[in-house]
C-alpha cells in the first residue's frame, strides 16, 4: 500500500527500475533518428551547404518523455499494482465463515458473496480450512478447502425467512472443542439466538462481525382501511429522515405486470416506522397483486396482497323481473349502477350463486325463499356472508316475519307497510335522520332530497333498537341489521328502485352501499376457521422478493399458518386454501425490524467497499498505446510520416474512434430539400414490390407527360413511406391499394390528416376496375375502406360531369387508366351549388378535392421505363393507344387541379367579366 | 516510364486539344521550303494573296478569268509565298529527369517527354519540320517523324543530369530545350551561345517537381541524385530549406538571363500542375516571334 493511495504491488522490486529512467534519458537523447536516403535531383544545390544547428539532431524532449512514460508504464505493469489490496489477516487455523443469509442480507448480496469469495481466496492462499454457515440454512459444520467452497458460491443466496432461535441454539451446542476464527456476515437485524451463538464463537476462537451500515426495511402486509390501503414499513436504523417509493404492482388490462400506483413512505428522522395511505379506484385496487419498495431487492421488501384487497363478488337477485324494457323501473337497475364499478356481479338464481360463494347477496324484494334455499343462504352467512335485502310491495304484501322474525330478515315487519305523504296519506314524505354514531353510515351526509314515500314498518321489539342502522326524521327504521353466525343480514325498508325513495337516486345510496360491501370484504382470517383447513403455496418468495412457483412445495395445516415461523416447510409467499387465497409475508404482523446489538467485545466491520483489482493490464496497455504514439511521432520526427503512410494509418485508427457521422438524417434532409424545390409526384409504398413499380413507373410516365405538354416539369418521381417520409412536399400522392398492405401507423394518420387538411390530394386507385362498386365486397375495396377509416375524408360523390376535374386542361368526359369505368369519387358538391342561367357549370368546391377514389389503375397505363416506352398494354390497338392517352390526359387534369385549384371554375365567369369591362 | 504506345496516346491526347499551332516563320535562311506560313508577300503557296492587274510579261495562263471578265481590265491572281520552318528539340532524357516526389504524380521526364512531343506534333500537322538537335533525327516533316521522335523521346541516356546538345543547328531555326536545367550551368551557356550565333532562336522550358520547388523535407537526411553520383547529407533538412529555395532561384535567374542575352524565352513547369496550360504556354511561346 502507497501511502494515501489505495494502490499496493505484487513485485515491489521490479520499480527499482525505474532509476533507470535517467540513464535512459541520456542515452535515448544522444542517439539521433537515423537519416532517411532519399534520391533528390536537387541535391545539386544543396552541395556545400552546412548544417548550421548540430544540436538538433538529438531525439526531441517531448518524444523522450514520450518514451520514458511508455517505459514507466511498462515498469509499473511488471511490478503488478494492485487497486485496493487487501489487508493481511492475522490468524491461522480453521476459518468459519457465517452468514445470516436472511432477506434482510439481500439487497447488498452481491458485496456479501464477493467478500466471501475474497476470504476464500485469501484462506486458500495461506491454506486455511474454511467452513462456511448459513445460518437460515443449517449444515453440519465441515472445514474443507476453500476453492471446494469457492466452487459452489454462487449458489449460496439468502433465504426469505430468518434464523430459528432453537436452531442456533443446538448449532452453537453441537459446535464441540475445534477451535477456529470466525467471521460472520450479519444482516444486521436483531433476532434471538444470536448471544448463544456469540458466545460459542468466541469461546472457540475470534470472532469478527462484518455487517453494512445501511439499515434494512421491511414492508408490512398491505391493510385495508377506510376505503384506502395502509401500507406501513420499518426501518432498523431509525436515524435521519428517509423518503422511499413503494410500488403497487399489478397486472394491467393486457395481463402484463405493471405498476399501477406509486406511494411515497416518509420515514421522519429518529422514527423506525413510516405509514402512508393509497386511495386506489377499486378497479385498480381488485388487480393489485403485490407492493415493492422500489430499489431493494429483498423479500422484505415485498408485500403480496391476497383477497383482503380483492374485488368483491356480489350477487344481484331480483323477486320481479316481469316489466321487461322499463329499465329505470327494474328493482335491480339502481344496484347494478352502484355497485359496477366497484364489484364483480353475478346475477342468476340463488341455487346458482351460492356455490360461486359471493360476498354479498341482494334479494331485492324477494319475500319468500324455499326451504332449501334459506337453508343454504343461512350456511352460507354463518360463513361470513352478507345478505342485503331490499323491501317493496311483495315483500310488503307477504305474510314473512310477522309474528316471529324470519332468519333471513333482521327485524318482524308490520303488515302492509306505510306509505307516507301520498295523495292518500297524512304528512310529508320523510327524509332520513342523521346517522348514529354506531352505524356503519356514520359520517355520511345526508342529502334533503332523499325522501321516503312508503317503506316497509319493523315492528317494535326489545331488539330493534340495536338492529337500527339508519332510520327517518321520525325515528322509524330505514336500515336494520342483524349478525347471523358470522355473517349479517341487512335490510332496507324500501325498494332498491326509485319507487318508494328517492334514496337510489341520490349519492347516498352507492355510499351506503360502499360502506356495507366493505364490511364484506375478507378479513384475515383466524385461527378457529383456519382449523383443519390445508393451504398449498402457489407462489412463494425467494429471498430477495422474486415469485417462485409454490406449487411442488407441501401444502400446510391451517392451524400452522398463523402461528409457525416462516422456514423452509413454510415460505413465504401465497397460499390457496378451500376458496381464497392468503398472503404470507416476511414481514409477520407481529414483526418488529430492530438493529442488532453485538456485545461490546465484538469488533464489528463494514463490507468492505472497494474489491482489489489488478492493474497491470491497464498499465501495461497504456504502455502499448504509449508505444504506438512514439512509433508515429518517430515518423513524423524524421519526415518518413508521409513514407508509412499505411502503417501510420493502421496506428492510427488503432489510437482513436472513429466518430458515427449522423449521414442518414442529413441525406433525408438533403432529399426533403430536393422535394421542397421542384414538383415531384410521389406515390406511397405498398410493400408489394411489382405494384410499387409499377406505381413509381406510372409516375415517371406522366411526369414525362406533364413537363412535355405543360408548364409543370415535375423532377423525377419518388416512392413515400407513409411512416417516415415527410408529405408536405408532395402536391399529390398516388395510392394504389393492395389487399395486404400494411395498415399506417397512428402517427402517420396523423401526417396524412395534416396533409390533406393542408391542401394535398390523396388519388386511391383500387386497380380492381371497381368491378364491385363501392361499398361492396372487393378484396381492395374494402381494404380501401379500411385504410380510409382513419383519414379525414369528406363526404363524397361520384364525380359530377361538369366538376372542375373535367376540365382543368383538358376537356374530358371519361377518365380511364388500364381499365375503363366511369366511377371516379371525389368530394361532394356542396348541398346548394345550382345551376346559374347561362352558365354552362355549376360553382362547385371552392377548394381542391382531397381525395380522388377510382379503380381504374391509372398508374399501369401511365407507366413508362425510362426511355418514354409503355410498361404496359392498354386495350387493343388504336383504342387502347386512344385510351391510354386519355389516361395521360386525366393525370394532367388531376394535376393541373391540385395545382391550380378551382381555376378553371372561375372561367366560367370570364364572359360575365369581359361583358362588364366591355361596359 | 511510359511504353511507346502510352506515350503516343498521351501526345495525341494533348495535342488534340489545342488549336493549330502556327509556328512564326520570320526567317528564312537557307530552308526554303514551301511551309503554310503566308509571308505576307506574293509568292508560291496555296492560299489567295491578291488580284492584280496583268502585267506584261505575264504568262495568259496566269490570267483569272473570272475576276478579269467583271471588268475590262485582266487581273492575275497571285497566291501568298508561304514557306516551312525547322523547330529542334532537345528532351532532357537524363536519370534526374525521373524524379518524382509522390505516388501517382508523373515524373519530370515523362511530362516533359509529353509536352516536347505534343508541340512536335502540332507543328508537324502544321507542315512544320520538326526533328532533333544533334545529328540523330535532322527536322523532317510528315507524320512518320513523329513516330521517329517517340522513339527517339524513350531513349535514356547515362549520367545523372543532361547536357544540351547543340551541334548540327540548322541556322535560323527555331528550337526547344525542355529540361530541369539542374546539370552543368556552363554547358548550358555554351549551347546556348553556339544557337544564338547560328541565329536559332527558341525557347528553355525549365520542368521542376514541386518537392523540387518547396523542398518539404525534414529530420535527418541523405539527398542523393537520381543516378547515385552525387549524395548530400543533413542533420536537419528544414534548415536547409530557405538556403536551398535561394539558390534554385538564383538558378533559375542565371538561366533567365541567359536566356534573355541570347534571344531566347525562359518558361517554367511544375509537374503538380496541368500539362495542358504548358502546352498553351509553349504554343504561344513559339507563336510569337522571340
Amino acid at each position: 500500500m502507497i501511502a494515501g493511495l489505495p494502490i499496493g504491488f505484487t513485485a515491489p522490486w521490479v520499480l527499482l527500475a525505474l532509476g533507470l529512467l535517467p540513464v535512459l534519458w541520456f542515452i535515448l537523447r544522444a542517439i539521433p533518428p537515423a537519416p532517411v536516403r532519399r534520391m533528390f535531383p536537387g541535391v545539386i544545390l544543396l552541395l556545400g551547404l552546412q548544417d548550421e544547428d548540430s544540436v538538433t539532431d538529438r531525439t526531441p524532449w517531448w518524444l523522450l518523455l514520450l518514451r520514458m512514460f511508455a517505459l514507466a508504464a511498462v515498469i509499473f505493469g511488471l511490478a503488478g499494482p494492485v487497486l485496493n489490496p487487501e489487508q493481511k489477516q492475522s490468524g491461522n487455523g480453521p476459518l468459519l465463515i457465517v452468514m445470516d443469509a436472511t432477506w434482510a442480507s439481500a439487497s447488498d448480496w452481491e458485496a456479501r458473496r464477493t467478500m466471501v469469495s475474497a476470504l476464500l481466496d485469501e484462506a486458500a492462499r495461506e491454506g486455511r480450512p474454511v467452513a462456511l454457515q448459513r445460518l437460515t440454512a443449517m449444515q453440519e459444520l465441515q472445514f474443507r478447502q476453500a476453492d471446494t467452497w469457492k466452487a459452489g458460491l454462487a449458489g449460496v443466496v439468502p433465504m426469505p425467512w430468518v434464523m430459528d432461535a432453537e436452531t442456533a441454539v443446538q448449532f452453537s451446542d453441537s459446535l464441540g472443542d475445534t477451535r477456529f476464527d470466525t467471521i460472520w456476515l450479519s444482516d444486521g437485524v436483531e433476532r434471538s439466538g444470536r448471544e448463544a451463538l456469540v458466545k460459542a464463537f468466541q469461546a472457540r476462537g475470534e470472532l469478527r462481525v462484518v455487517q453494512t451500515g445501511l439499515g434494512v426495511i421491511g414492508l408490512e402486509a398491505a391493510r385495508y382501511d377506510d376505503g384506502q390501503i395502509v401500507l406501513a414499513a420499518q426501518r432498523t436504523q431509525a436515524g435521519l429522515a428517509r423518503d422511499v417509493m413503494v410500488h403497487a404492482i399489478g397486472p394491467d388490462p393486457a395481463g402484463a405486470e405493471r405498476v399501477l400506483a406509486t406511494l411515497p413512505l416518509q420515514f421522519e428522522a429518529g422514527q423506525s416506522r413510516a405509514e402512508n395511505a393509497l386511495v386506489l379506484p377499486s378497479e385498480l385496487r381488485a388487480r393489485l397483486s403485490r407492493f415493492e419498495v422500489q430499489g431493494v431487492r429483498s423479500a422484505g421488501a415485498v408485500s403480496l396482497s391476497d383477497d383482503s384487497l380483492r374485488r368483491r363478488e356480489v350477487a344481484l337477485i331480483a323477486g320481479r323481473e316481469d316489466r321487461e324494457g322499463l329499465q329505470l323501473l327494474s328493482p335491480l337497475h339502481y344496484l347494478r349502477q352502484a355497485l359496477e364499478p366497484s364489484a364483480d356481479i353475478f346475477d342468476g338464481s340463488l341455487g346458482d350463486v351460492l356455490p360461486a360463494n359471493p360476498d354479498v347477496i341482494v334479494l331485492a324484494d324477494v319475500a319468500v325463499l324455499s326451504e332449501g334455499e334459506q337453508s343454504a343462504v343461512i350456511d352460507w352467512l354463518n360463513q361470513g356472508g352478507l345478505l342485503l335485502r331490499f323491501a317493496g310491495p311483495r315483500l310488503a304484501a307477504s305474510e314473512i316475519s310477522r309474528s316471529e322474525e324470519d332468519p333471513l330478515l333482521p327485524v318482524r315487519l308490520r303488515a302492509g307497510g306505510r306509505s307516507v305523504g301520498g295523495a292518500m296519506s297524512w304528512g310529508e314524505p320523510k327524509s332520513l335522520a342523521p346517522f348514529p354514531v354506531d352505524s356503519p353510515f356514520y359520517g355520511l351526509q345526508v342529502p334533503d332530497e332523499v325522501t321516503v314515500t312508503a317503506q316497509v314498518v319493523a315492528q317494535p321489539d326489545p331488539t330493534l333498537a340495536d338492529r337500527v342502522i339508519a332510520s327517518l326524521s321520525d325515528g322509524t327504521p330505514l336500515v336494520t341489521r342483524k349478525a347471523v353466525g358470522e355473517g349479517q343480514v341487512v335490510l332496507v325498508h324500501v325498494t332498491a328502485n326509485a319507487e318508494w325513495s328517492g334514496l337510489p337516486l341520490s349519492g347516498l345510496f352507492v355510499q351506503m352501499l360502499d360502506r356495507l360491501a366493505v364490511l364484506s370484504a375478507t378479513e384475515m382470517d383466524n385461527a378457529e376457521r383456519l382449523a383443519g383447513t390445508t393451504w398449498q403455496p402457489v407462489k412463494v418468495l425467494d429471498g430477495f422478493g422474486r415469485l417462485q412457483d409454490g406449487q411442488t412445495l407441501q401444502g400446510i395445516a391451517g392451524e400452522q399458518v398463523l402461528e409457525n415461523p416462516l422456514g423452509a416447510d413454510m415460505q413465504p409467499g401465497l397460499y390457496r386454501g378451500s376458496d381464497r387465497l392468503l398472503a404470507l409475508n416476511v414481514m409477520r404482523p407481529d414483526t418488529v425490524l430492530e438493529a442488532v446489538r453485538w456485545p461490546s467485545d465484538v469488533p464489528v466491520e463494514g463490507l468492505r467497499g472497494a474489491i482489489s483489482r489488478d492493474l497491470s493490464g491497464i498499465l501495461l496497455a497504456v504502455a502499448l498505446v504509449l508505444l504506438a504514439v512514439d512509433v508515429l511521432a518517430s515518423l513524423a520526427v524524421s519526415g518518413r510520416l508521409w513514407r508509412a503512410r499505411g502503417v501510420a494509418t493502421v496506428l492510427a485508427v488503432m489510437l482513436m474512434v472513429l466518430p458515427e457521422a449522423p449521414l442518414l438524417a442529413q441525406s433525408s434532409a438533403l432529399e426533403d430539400l430536393e422535394h421542397a424545390r421542384e414538383v415531384v409526384l410521389a406515390h406511397v409504398i405498398t410493400g408489394d414490390r411489382l405494384i410499387d413499380e409499377t406505381a413509381l413507373a406510372g409516375m415517371r410516365g406522366l411526369s414525362d407527360v406533364l413537363y412535355f405538354r405543360t408548364s409543370i416539369e415535375p423532377a423525377a418521381p419518388v416512392s413515400v413511406d407513409l411512416e417516415r417520409d415527410e408529405l408536405a412536399f408532395f402536391p399529390i400522392l398516388y395510392w394504389p391499394i393492395t389487399p395486404d398492405q400494411p395498415t399506417p401507423s397512428r402517427e402517420a394518420y396523423c401526417k396524412l390528416n395534416t396533409y390533406l387538411r393542408s391542401g394535398g390530394m390523396i388519388l386511391f386507385d383500387t386497380r380492381d376496375a371497381d368491378v364491385a362498386g363501392f361499398g361492396a365486397s372487393s378484396p381492395n375495396g374494402r381494404k380501401l375502406q379500411k385504410l380510409a377509416a382513419g383519414l379525414d375524408i369528406p363526404p363524397l360523390d361520384p364525380l359530377p360531369e361538369d366538376h372542375v376535374l373535367t376540365r382543368t386542361f383538358y376537356l374530358l368526359q371519361d377518365f380511364p387508366g388500364r381499365y375503363v369505368s366511369r366511377d371516379v369519387w371525389v368530394e361532394a358538391a356542396p348541398v346548394d351549388a345550382e345551376r346559374i342561367d347561362g352558365m354552362p357549370f355549376r360553382n362547385l368546391n371552392d377548394g381542391v378535392t382531397p381525395v380522388v377514389i377510382g379503380g381504374n389503375d391509372w398508374a399501369a397505363a401511365w407507366a413508362t421505363d425510362e426511355r418514354g416506352t409503355p410498361l404496359y398494354p392498354v386495350g387493343r390497338g388504336r383504342a387502347g393507344e386512344r385510351q391510354r392517352e386519355l389516361s395521360y390526359r386525366f393525370g394532367v387534369n388531376v394535376l393541373m387541379h391540385v395545382l391550380t385549384g378551382n381555376y378553371k371554375s372561375d372561367q366560367v365567369h370570364v364572359p360575365a367579366l369581359l361583358d362588364r369591362l366591355g361596359q | 516510364m511510359s511504353t511507346y504506345s502510352q506515350l503516343r496516346a498521351k501526345a495525341e491526347t494533348e495535342a488534340a486539344s489545342l488549336p493549330p499551332l502556327l509556328a512564326q516563320a520570320e526567317h528564312l535562311a537557307g530552308t526554303v521550303l514551301l511551309g503554310e506560313h503566308g509571308r505576307r508577300r506574293s509568292g508560291l503557296g496555296d492560299d489567295f494573296w491578291q488580284y492584280r492587274p496583268v502585267q506584261p510579261g505575264d504568262s495568259l495562263r496566269l490570267i483569272d478569268w473570272r475576276r478579269s471578265a467583271k471588268t475590262d481590265a485582266q487581273f492575275v491572281r497571285q497566291r501568298e509565298w508561304q514557306v516551312a520552318q525547322s523547330v529542334m528539340l532537345w528532351l532532357d532524357q537524363s536519370p534526374s529527369m525521373g524524379f518524382s516526389s509522390e505516388d501517382g504524380q508523373p515524373t519530370k521526364g515523362d511530362r516533359a517527354r509529353v509536352l516536347a512531343l505534343a508541340v512536335a506534333i502540332l507543328l508537324i500537322r502544321n507542315g512544320e519540320r520538326v526533328g532533333l538537335t544533334g545529328t540523330l533525327l535532322p527536322p523532317r516533316r510528315g507524320e512518320g517523324q513523329i513516330l521517329r521522335l517517340t522513339e527517339m523521346f524513350l531513349l535514356e541516356e547515362d549520367g545523372d543530369y543532361g547536357a544540351p546538345e547543340a551541334r548540327a543547328m540548322l541556322p535560323h531555326a527555331r528550337a526547344l530545350f525542355v529540361s530541369d536545367f539542374m546539370g552543368d550551368f556552363d554547358s548550358f551557356q555554351e549551347a546556348l551561345a553556339k544557337a544564338a550565333d547560328r541565329g536559332v532562336q527558341g525557347v528553355c522550358y525549365q520542368v521542376l517537381d514541386p518537392a523540387e520547388e518547396d523542398f518539404p523535407f525534414k529530420g535527418r537526411a541523405i539527398f542523393e541524385s537520381m543516378g547515385g553520383s552525387v549524395s548530400h547529407e543533413t542533420k536537419k533538412a528544414g534548415d536547409l530549406r530557405a538556403r536551398y529555395i535561394e539558390r534554385l532561384s538564383e538558378r533559375k535567374e542565371r538561366l533567365r538571363a541567359l536566356c534573355r542575352a541570347t534571344g531566347w524565352q525562359y518558361g517554367q513547369h511544375h509537374t503538380g500542375e496541368s500539362a495542358q496550360s504548358a502546352l498553351l504556354w509553349l504554343h504561344r511561346a513559339l507563336e510569337h516571334r522571340a
